[in-house]
């Protein structure tokens, strides 16, 4: 927490890569979230542990309903328990355990050592409120400085995350800026406070598709030099592929695969995985590629079916996939596997999955085989050729 | 996108499980539709119970208390209250729904056109509800009286005058958005005709709200009865009519209270459950309300 | 019938349109034309309906039964004293001179004089105006200052004790006709049970300040506790919803506590339905309170308007319907104008 003295966002530091990321800064262990309704329990995180270390860019990529939100809001204590809601493991973060703390003591770390950017910048702003004073705010609940200081501090972040003539912006109200614009706002209130932690919770989905890269290189130029760690939740894993040290796929509040950015991307085992890559245009190639979708639609997390969650919709699902839920096991050293480009010196990371088929085993393949065979899974999806041309 | 969990996460300052609370339907609902269903169906065959006659004094039970005969009492005049309060409930009932009802008819269809074609109909309509709104009911409701005479005929349509301009506004707030939405553009985009559209495509959605608000409006319109009763330019006597029993107490008020209280008593459950459900119903259509 | 009409009645207003959703919004000249254009429209609006209220008046005055010259003369007048009475009037010429001509009378500051007393209009107005000012103007603040607490609490903890409670007597208080309130009001604070304060009468502030407070807070408690009640109800719906938007939880994200964020983020923003019913209210109160005036015999615009129709006292009714129409559209544009204080984004074209 250093003063506006030696601000790092003052002046722009080149741009270099990212160092090794070090200690763990961020460790959830066992989170799960579950909120009693009328219509029974969802069950929205389940069971779900996660490491993030210092300067590491950890991306949390799911369908909607895959419980990635809420996991986040969990990590930072938005959601608690009681009043129908039910939580459940730890989540520490620099040593403390934040789920033992008082609402109070978090209140201390929120928006200081942790910070949050949501998805739609037109709704995460107060509409009647000036942005500079929605920038100042912060600084001023957790730094001690005067208001002048404070204004000057909200000047240099706008400049810092590229917005233009930031002594008039201070005075301007949210509806009066576009999309990205607002985004970029939201982004200089996170760092306000030089955080620690960013959880940017699809910060660029709302956006149009022309903006959408430049906030995400924001995102990514301001993380390598305030060397904050940042836990990117998204539903495109387009997104993260340039953008991340590593990647834990969700799916019906469970991890269901987790692995460096590239050892995924190079060898996905988890098939709900492979079918989001392929639900999405590759970088390089030919443009008009026929994307595959999903099929069916995402769990229902109140009744969720009993074994593998993915099974319904997996086109290689066989009938232990439906009764016996497979747990979460590393993978073998893959030959695939080479080194994340953007963390070349990290030690070799885990990679695991949750598969009793993972793809590209011999009983993947063997599965396949059999479900092309009798035109359908064993939950009953109709598989074709084509769907499974992997 | 928003995830599924969002909703029943966010509202995390507001505690998360507000939701409880939601589910089941307390036991007041309950009693307030039976209570609105006996005062509905008293009323509805008053002259088919065996009730003491409404009109006529009976000087042994002046002022009387409660008795076996006369569960309620008697009035000022002797006239058994039960009675009269059942009596009472046909006028007030009467004019709560017929006033209303014409109002809500009236202002909703307004409202929609107003709402639909914008412009100049949606100007004069505004104007007319501005006048309306600006003058007071009062005044007119009294010159109605004057001019035609008191009676409840009269006095319905001068409350379903005095309804329309709120009708107007609620009903033209509510199809400014219903015009916005994606069917009601693609029947524009089809080329059907306004008033077809006003009728198949945006009535349907007002219907609800304007009816939540309306069914509320019985309630207030029972008050506002019982107040003109009490300030002598109701319901003229001796038809009884609560507005007018309560009034009719009021000199006895210190000796003998339950003149005034009974009446009252039945008015203010009457009103209580009317608004008890009332909110509850609305609450189901909160959500186009917050676009209002 | 104007203090019995509902609280709830006026209509939620239409909110502020969405925000233009373009790259950067009009700069300062813009806006502040566009403010002035905004405010002209408004008035010319607002103008035509005063010009209306007043012509219905004299129309509803001329459709009342019974003669003015008559009245005014007397029961027991020669049909020539009744002529001489009408011509002194200027009851015999038709409707729309006499209207222009009073028109032309207001413009002048002329208002006329009573029929029947020959007090100047402004001069009776003069004496009741401050009386249902102060009436009105307490009342709504007695009613904002015990719901806005009430609601704000009741939005952050919804479903606790506290809310519950709140809402049994809010409902309570919602269906209690004023009428029966202000009677259980006398008898249990003046007169009946205990006699701490006046049953009835007027004291002015100028006379005696303790005995003018006094004497109006049984009247303000009669016109406060339903829209009190409703007050806290439409505003704790409307801060709930405000608590679900993502700016709140953006402001729990940078360790605001719960009461900055209620008070400095969700309460103004939720509070445009409230100021609008609370401006409507207070405009209707000011143009009298019927109801409270007679159980509590208080000199008001109320009576004094009740009293005009009953006595056919034209210029009276005239000049006071006037004022009531003037308030509620006064107040109409200063509502308006708030809501361009309060929500940058109310940028309406008329």
């Amino acid at each position: 927490m250093t003063a506006a003295a030696e601000d790092p966002l003052a002046a722009p530091a080149p741009v270099e890569t990212p160092t090794a990321p070090g200690e763990p800064l961020l460790v959830a262990d066992g989170v799960t979230v579950r909120f009693h309704t009328r219509n029974g329990v969802v069950r929205a995180v389940e069971d779900v542990s996660l490491e993030l270390r210092e300067g590491e860019v950890l991306a949390v990529v799911g369908e909607s309903g895959s419980g990635k939100t809420v996991f986040t809001r969990r990590v930072m204590g938005l959601v608690s328990g009681g009043r129908g809601t039910e939580v459940g493991g730890t989540v520490t973060f620099g040593g403390t355990d934040l789920t033992a703390l008082s609402s109070t003591e978090l209140s201390r770390i929120w928006g200081a050592e942790i910070a949050l950017i949501l998805q739609d910048p037109m709704t995460s702003l107060n509409p009647v409120k000036r942005i500079g004073a929605q920038i100042t705010e912060s600084i001023l609940l957790h730094r001690r400085v005067s208001k002048a200081e404070a204004t000057k501090r909200a000047i240099e972040l706008l400049r810092s995350v590229g917005l233009s003539e930031p002594e008039r912006r201070i005075r301007q109200y949210p509806h009066e800026l576009s999309g990205g614009m607002r985004q970029r706002v939201t982004i200089a209130i996170a760092l306000s406070c030089d955080p620690r932690l960013l959880l940017a919770d699809e910060p660029t989905t709302a956006l149009d598709v022309t903006v959408q890269a430049q906030i995400l290189d924001l995102l990514a130029d301001l993380q390598a030099r305030l060397g904050m760690s940042m836990l990117l939740v998204t539903h495109d894993l387009r997104v993260v592929r340039s953008r991340s040290h590593r990647i834990a796929v969700m799916y019906a509040g469970r991890i269901v695969e987790t692995a460096p950015t590239s050892t995924l991307f190079a060898n996905p085992l988890m098939p709900y995985t492979e079918a989001l890559m392929n639900a999405v245009p590759p970088v390089a190639g030919p443009n008009h590629v026929r994307l595959q979708v999903i099929p069916g639609r995402p769990p229902n997390l109140i009744r969720p079916p009993a074994g593998c969650k993915f099974s319904p919709r997996c086109p290689y699902a066989q009938d232990r996939c439906l009764t016996e839920e497979p747990p979460l096991r590393d993978a073998e050293p893959s030959p695939l596997s080479e080194p994340s480009r953007r963390s070349p010196s990290a030690a070799p990371e885990l990679h695991q999955y949750r598969c009793w088929f993972p793809v590209g085993s011999p009983a993947w393949a063997e599965a396949k085989a059999r479900n092309v065979e009798r035109g359908s899974s064993a939950a009953g999806t109709p598989v074709t050729e084509e769907m499974v041309l992997t | 996108m928003s995830d599924v969990q969002l909703t029943a996460a966010v509202p995390a300052v507001a505690t998360t499980g507000a939701g409880r609370r939601i589910g089941r339907v307390p036991w007041g609902y309950w009693v307030a539709w039976t209570w609105l269903g006996s005062v509905v169906l008293a009323a509805l065959f008053a002259p088919l119970l065996p009730l003491w006659d409404p009109a006529v004094p009976d000087y042994s039970n002046v002022f009387g208390g409660i008795t076996p005969t006369h569960w309620l009492g008697g009035d000022t005049l002797g006239r058994d209250t039960f009675s009269r309060v059942v009596y009472g409930a046909r006028a007030s009932l009467l004019v709560g729904l017929c006033a209303v009802g014409m109002g809500a008819v009236v202002g909703g269809i307004l409202g929609m056109v107003a709402g639909y074609f914008r412009g100049r109909v949606d100007r004069i309509l505004s104007w007319i509800a501005d006048v309306v709104l600006a003058f007071p009911g009062l005044v007119l409701i009294i010159a109605i009286v004057a001019v035609l005479g008191a009676s409840l005929p009269n006095l319905i349509a001068g409350l379903a005058i005095l309804s329309v301009p709120t009708f107007i506004r609620l009903s033209r707030a509510t199809t400014l958005v219903v015009a916005q939405r994606e069917f009601v553009q693609a029947a524009r985009a089809y080329g059907c005709r306004p008033l077809r559209i006003i009728a198949r495509e945006i009535a349907p959605n007002v219907v609800l709200p304007v009816a939540a608000y309306a069914f509320i409006m019985v309630g207030v319109f029972i008050v506002v009865e019982g107040s003109l009763s009490f300030l002598g330019l109701g319901i003229p006597p001796p038809t009884p009519s609560w507005g007018g029993m309560i009034a009719a107490g009021r000199t006895e008020l210190l000796r003998f209270p339950h003149i005034s209280l009974f009446p009252a008593a039945v008015m203010f459950l009457t009103v209580l459950s009317i608004n008890y459900i009332g909110e509850r119903t609305r609450k189901q259509f909160e959500v186009k309300e917050a676009n209002l | 019938m104007t203090d019995t009409m509902p609280v709830g009645a006026t209509g939620a207003p239409p909110a502020p349109p969405a925000a233009p959703t373009g790259a950067a919004g009009p700069r300062r000249p813009g806006r502040h034309r566009h403010t002035a254009r905004y405010v002209r429209a408004r008035l010319t609006h607002l103008l035509l309906v005063l010009l209306a209220v007043t012509f219905l008046s004299f129309v509803v005055v001329d459709l009342l039964p019974g003669d003015a010259a008559v009245v005014v003369a007397g029961e027991n007048a020669t049909p020539e004293q009744v002529q001489a009475v009408r011509e002194t009037l200027q009851l015999d010429r038709p409707l729309l001179i006499r209207y222009v001509d009073w028109l032309g009378g207001v413009l002048t500051g002329d208002l006329g004089s009573s029929f029947r007393t020959g007090q100047p209009v402004l001069e009776a107005l003069g004496e009741r105006i401050p009386v249902s000012l102060q009436l009105a103007v307490v009342a709504q603040l007695l009613a904002l200052v015990i719901a806005v607490p009430l609601a704000v609490y009741s939005a952050y903890r919804p479903g606790r004790l506290l809310d519950r409670t709140t809402m049994t007597l809010g409902f309570a208080g919602a269906a209690m006709p004023q009428f029966v309130l202000g009677m259980v009001l006398i008898v249990a604070f003046a007169g009946g049970f205990s006699s701490i304060l006046p049953a009835t009468g007027y004291t002015s502030f100028f006379e005696d300040p303790l005995a003018n407070l006094r004497s109006i807070i049984l009247p303000c408690v009669t016109l406060m506790v339903a829209e009190a009640a409703v007050y806290r109800q439409l505003l704790r719906s409307d801060m709930i919803s405000t608590l679900q938007e993502d700016f709140i939880l953006m402001a729990r994200s940078k360790g605001l506590r719960p009461r900055a964020i209620l008070l400095r983020h969700a309460l103004r923003p939720s509070s445009f339905s409230l100021i609008t019913l609370s401006g409507v209210n207070l405009g209707r109160l000011i143009g009298g309170t019927v109801i409270v005036e007679t159980l509590f015999a208080i000199p008001g615009l109320g009576q004094l308007i009740v009293q005009a129709v009953f006595n056919r006292d034209y210029m009276i009714l005239q000049g006071a319907l006037l004022f009531v129409a003037v308030a509620y559209v006064v107040i109409n544009m200063l509502i308006d104008l708030l809501y361009l204080v309060l929500d940058p984004r109310v940028r309406r074209d008329v």
